[in-house]
């Protein structure tokens, strides 16, 4: 009797303990986020956390980065498949339908409560959620997200006698302004380009743009068709490649995408296609007068959407739930948008951002931050399908070999769609 | 106890340790990946399925693959003559009094001990087009630049210098070993018989230089397949796959495709490869220890 009751208070006291346990646990989250362009956006989001800390201090947020969108995405697989604690996470806005198909991640329609929360997802640019939406459910929240812009560089524009405050509003004009901005040294050798697109590192991307001007988008909403070889997609890739071999305004080969931007910043091309997400390294690092421009038009304006959402996993409980829906509301919030968008160059995700006093001084001071908002106009979403990579790379093979001259953009679209179709017959 | 069986025992005890890692690190997952080479892909909603060799045909019709494999024998066979015949000329120049001779093995050195990331960021600046070391150089001297890792022609050829400027150091070490290992009355037997300095070393030096050759090719052929790193930096693989090596499409179909079943076949491929080289190696250095 005597040691039964001994075990009885025992109980009680570890039942005590553990009530008071967790009336005072932290809820501890951990979210992995990528990082694709230069600049210091690990400094902002640090900042950031630390306001969100010191707002809930029961919430103890663990950001890490990890590298490019796949290897960020590698490693949150990994984490969630070794058990590992990981509620939320920054990916890639077009592997959305392979999470889903991974089954690991839940539709923030099922983690919102109030009517407020409701109202918060319906408060982003609808041009980002084309991304972020599948079968009328919303899976991912833009965080860092941009379209393509077009960055030229207005001294050089002065130096040939074109007008810095006019760029190029059409493919025509690209091309004859691009002829203009050649310059050759005294042996006829090229020192510095008219036009450079990145084709390394998201080739597709930038293709998307030129497919979407000719008037063509290349996947369906489903993600499971594709349309590599239309009249217009073939029309698209041809004009890249003749600006490289027969207008000879743009390098032969491919252009990498790392060091394109220090190619621009040295000089050694005038005009440049690329990520909005690198308007504030450029800022930074111009010696000279540059300009943002919207991409030009052929029978249309346009750009994809890129970036990274937030997501968040299946493998929660509804208490973390809750603490990721709160940190995840407060990195949206116009302020921190605001703060975000001026840090990277990506663009603010809410309008909301543009009517804070810190956003609307930013952009009065600097008009090149609003392009790429601006652009949402004529955006559509960036090129996703399920078993995206895979399918992103017969399109990015066909567009290396053209624009090296091993193959016709007939034949090379002509292969990537039958690779293609073979991977997607499996989803339609 | 048995003082037999206990020695028995102390020795597998002194196994254990190793043998644990081995099996753990090494040994199941090898045979866990023949074993998934024969499943489908499974993902969430999919559960994982016996396909039979289905995934090995899609191998042999798989045209990224045969590129791979072709890139990865040129790459093999482009590097790896240049590199130990760079390592020889090297180890021989600096075995000899001469002033600043640390310095001069040290330099060799160096790129040896860089990272490999570290060094295909440097060689991404050589390269960049217009603003990079190569162009400007080009240009100084009057002539165009070039568009290097742009290029199918000539990415891989770029990947190739690379491999070569940073390995010829490293082998260099184990030749100039070699060199200090040869038999000075063998030298001086030379001397008096009166053999001139080339004779001497094509008839003598580099035969006893073989064992050290043989242990270098199989080792640098090894190399060929395992180091990927640079292209992570420098080409991604392209442009059109003319830089893709077995290591990086099996990188790609794992981590970027997330597609595990294709990737337990590439990995048995590269296994198999690099097996067969292993006790090719094994059995040739037998027959040279023999020789000596």
């Amino acid at each position: 009797m005597r040691t039964s009751g001994f075990k009885l208070v025992l109980l009680a006291t570890a039942l005590v303990f553990m009530v008071v346990g967790v009336a005072a646990a932290e809820i501890n989250m951990t979210m992995y986020y990528p990082i694709a362009v230069g600049g210091k956006p690990y400094q902002i989001i640090n900042e950031l956390i630390q306001g969100f800390e010191s707002q809930n201090p029961n919430i103890k947020v663990k950001a890490v980065y990890y590298g490019n969108y796949d290897d960020t995405r590698t490693k949150c697989l990994a984490a969630l498949k070794a058990g590992e604690p990981v509620q939320l996470s920054v990916l890639f806005s077009i592997d959305i339908f392979d999470l889903l198909n991974q089954d690991i991640i839940v539709p923030w329609d099922d983690v919102v409560q109030t009517d407020a929360d409701r109202a918060w997802l319906k408060s982003f640019y609808p041009a980002l959620m084309a991304n972020s939406m599948a079968g009328g459910k919303t899976y991912g929240i833009p965080f860092q997200r941009s379209t393509i812009v077009m960055y030229y560089n207005k001294d050089a524009f002065a130096e040939v006698g074109l007008d810095p405050e006019k760029p190029p509003a059409t493919w025509d004009e690209l091309v004859a302004m691009g002829k203009k901005l050649v310059k050759r040294d005294a042996n006829g050798q090229v020192v510095r380009w008219g036009l450079s697109i990145p084709s390394t590192g998201y080739p597709y991307w930038m293709y998307q743009c030129l497919a979407i001007e000719n008037g063509l988008e290349l996947m369906n909403k489903a993600g499971n068709e594709v349309y590599f070889n239309r009249p217009e997609s073939i029309e698209a890739l041809r004009f890249w490649h003749d600006m490289a071999y027969k207008h000879e305004i743009m390098q032969k080969g491919s252009t990498d995408w790392g060091t394109l931007r220090q190619q621009f910043l040295g000089g050694s091309t005038a005009m440049m296609w690329h990520t909005t997400g690198n308007l504030t390294p450029v800022r930074d690092g111009a010696k000279f007068k540059f300009g943002v421009a919207m991409l030009p038009a052929h029978k249309r304006r346009g750009s994809p959407t890129g970036g990274g959402n937030f997501y968040i996993f299946k493998k929660t409980t509804p208490e973390e739930r809750t603490a990721v829906l709160k940190f995840v509301q407060f990195m949206t919030e116009p302020i921190n948008t605001a703060k975000w968008s001026i840090g990277t160059g990506y663009v603010a995700t809410r309008p909301a951002a543009y009517e804070t006093d810190l956003l609307k001084d930013y952009v009065a001071g600097f008009p090149a931050a609003t392009v790429a908002r601006d652009q949402f106009e004529y955006a559509v979403a960036e090129f996703s399908t399920h078993e995206t990579a895979r399918v992103k790379k017969f399109l990015d093979d066909a567009i290396q070999a053209v624009l090296s001259g091993k193959a016709t953009p007939q034949e090379a679209l002509n292969k990537a769609q039958q690779g293609a179709d073979q991977i997607l017959g499996g989803y339609r | 106890m048995n003082p037999k069986i206990a020695r028995h025992v102390y020795g597998w005890l002194l196994f254990a340790p190793a043998a644990i890692f081995f099996i753990l690190f090494t040994h199941y997952p090898i045979v866990r990946s023949c074993y998934l080479s024969f499943f489908n892909n499974p993902r969430g909603v999919q559960p994982r399925r016996f396909v039979g060799l289905a995934n090995y045909a899609y191998l042999v019709n798989d045209p990224i693959f045969w590129q791979a494999l072709k890139n990865n024998l040129i790459y093999a066979f482009g590097t790896i003559p240049v590199t130990v015949s760079l390592a020889i000329l090297m180890a021989v120049w600096v075995n000899r009094r001469m002033t600043g001779r640390a310095f001069v093995r040290a330099a060799y050195f160096t790129p040896t001990i860089l990272p490999m990331i570290a060094i295909a960021n440097i060689w991404l600046f050589f390269y960049t087009p217009g603003v990079g070391l190569f162009d400007n150089l080009l240009k100084s001297m009057g002539y165009s630049g070039r568009n290097w890792l742009g290029d199918p022609d000539t990415a891989l050829l770029c990947l190739m210098v690379i491999a070569i400027w940073k390995d010829a150091g490293f082998f260099m070490i184990f030749y100039l070993a070699a060199l200090q290992g040869i038999p000075k009355d063998v030298i001086e037997a030379g001397k008096i018989e009166g053999a001139g300095r080339w004779y001497f070393f094509r008839r003598v030096t580099l035969p006893l230089l073989m064992p050290t050759t043989v242990f270098v090719v199989f080792n640098a052929l090894i190399n060929t397949f395992r180091i990927i790193d640079h292209i992570f930096i420098l080409t991604k693989g392209g442009p059109d796959n003319a830089t893709e090596l077995l290591l990086y499409y099996l990188f790609q179909t794992a981590f970027e495709f997330w597609d595990t079943a294709y990737a337990a076949v590439l990995t048995v491929v590269i296994m198999a490869i690099l097996m067969t080289l292993a006790l090719a190696q094994f059995k040739v250095l037998e027959r040279r220890t023999h020789y000596q």
